[in-house]
């Protein structure tokens, strides 16, 4: 599943019962009531543990973590960083 | 046209209107008298002061409720009140009830989740990281001291967080279950003492200080709270005293809790964002940027948003019509 659709189904099953209500992927989770502050939390856990990323007290901004369009781009960004020594050290070698 | 005088109120006139209020609303509710919490803060000593002008002070029962927590200063302040204004109060101290339901290792519990070595000795409080600085989601975090006085701040897990903040709101749920005790014994209503800030931001416990049978105050800025507790005669040291949570093991101001700012700036900001007042001409009276009064005001709607649900009466799957207010079927 894309990382797009595994932020969309988390989001599901987690705050809307399993709804099939579409979520607009640029749609205000905070705004639209989708997540609140606890919420939020419970959204940088499963995106600690999921995509393996460290989510640091400076991510923790609405244009990281306030639509599923924002969540996915923050990741992305966030495995690229951390990509980035990897493919390092894998040139001298 | 806005200024940092808006909240400026007649203390006599309102004084006496809400002394009116209270009288009309506890005879609606067929009762003899208020109980009230006293915590030694202005809320609850300037709530104390209208019950006993509205009731008579032989129809208001003070209670003081520490518990292991509790700043060492609250009762001394709330007994000073007290006799300040003339009503009785009594003591029941809560701790036993506490340790019995678990609270105190249901937090320490929640706190090991994240610092593992957390116990006897240390303190904690919960704090929010400013907005005022950057845009930010409120998400909460936890100070601990150890027992060699050495701090520092942890994120929380949802989990930790939850279950934290449920264990602490035993304090609230077991105060207001000993308010119901004496109110159900003196056949009195029970006074609640949150001011508008509170009120409308959600800064209580839903079924804990949440629940009252009349709120006399929480119409009331936290500004104008304070200009009738000078009308009232409330002892000036009670009126000095910085407000505080008196919730955790440490010292923890509300702002640091909740609130973005200190009450008088906040108390502006909520007033100007209820008139819809531009935050450009607010700025300058809270000694902050415009960028920094829209951050608030959005703090202020997400505050409603979240919590909506603490204001909420229970749902029903339909209207029980018969009793909506006004009703005069029989028996009621």
């Amino acid at each position: 599943m894309s990382i797009d659709g595994r932020i969309q189904d988390f989001i599901r099953q987690n705050f809307l019962f399993g709804s099939d209500d579409k979520i607009g992927e640029n749609d205000s989770l905070l705004d639209r009531g989708i997540i609140d502050s606890t919420g939020a939390m419970e959204l940088v856990s499963f995106l600690e543990n999921e995509f393996s990323i460290e989510v640091g007290d400076r991510d923790l901004v609405p244009e990281n973590l306030d639509s599923v369009a924002a969540i996915t781009a923050f990741v992305m960004r966030k495995t690229a960083e951390k990509q980035q020594p990897i493919d390092a050290i894998r040139a001298i070698g | 046209m806005f200024s940092s005088t808006v909240l400026k109120l007649d203390a006599a006139a309102e004084t006496a209107r809400i002394a009116e209020a209270i009288r009309g609303q506890v005879r609606s509710l067929r009762k003899r008298g208020a109980v009230l919490g006293l915590s030694g803060g202005i809320d609850s000593s300037v709530v104390a002061a209208l019950c006993a002008r509205a009731l008579g002070k032989d129809k208001v029962l003070g209670l003081f409720m520490p518990e292991h927590h509790s700043s060492d200063d609250s009762l001394a302040l709330g007994r000073m009140v007290a006799e300040a204004i003339g009503v009785e109060a009594i003591v029941e101290n809560i701790s036993p009830a506490l340790e019995g339901a678990g609270c105190y290792r249901r937090q320490e519990e929640a706190i090991r989740q994240v610092v593992p070595e957390y116990g006897p000795g240390w303190k904690c409080k919960l704090i929010m990281p400013s907005i005022l600085e950057s845009e930010r989601l409120n998400m909460t975090q936890l100070t601990v001291q150890s027992p060699a006085n050495d701090s520092r701040t942890v994120r929380l897990t949802a989990q930790a967080y939850l279950q934290l903040v449920a264990a602490t709101n035993f304090k609230q749920r077991i105060r207001k279950m000993t308010e119901y005790y004496h109110a159900d014994r003196l056949n009195y209503a029970v006074a609640g003492t949150p001011n508008r800030l509170e009120y409308d931001q959600g800064f209580f416990v839903k079924q804990g200080d949440g629940a009252a049978d009349f709120k006399p105050i929480a119409h009331l800025y936290k500004t104008q709270v304070y200009q009738l507790a000078e009308y009232l005669e409330i002892p000036e040291e009670i009126r000095k005293r910085p407000p505080t949570t008196d919730t955790f093991s440490m010292p923890q101001t509300q702002e640091e809790f909740y609130f973005a700012l200190p009450y008088a700036r906040m108390d502006l900001c909520l007033y100007a964002h209820n008139h819809d007042v531009p935050a450009a001409e607010v700025a300058g009276h809270v000694d902050l940027t415009a960028e920094q009064v829209e951050r608030v005001y959005r703090d202020i709607e997400a505050k409603r948003r979240a919590t909506r649900y603490l204001h909420a009466t229970p749902l029903l799957v339909e209207p029980v019509s018969e009793l909506s207010a006004g009703s005069t079927a029989a028996g009621s």
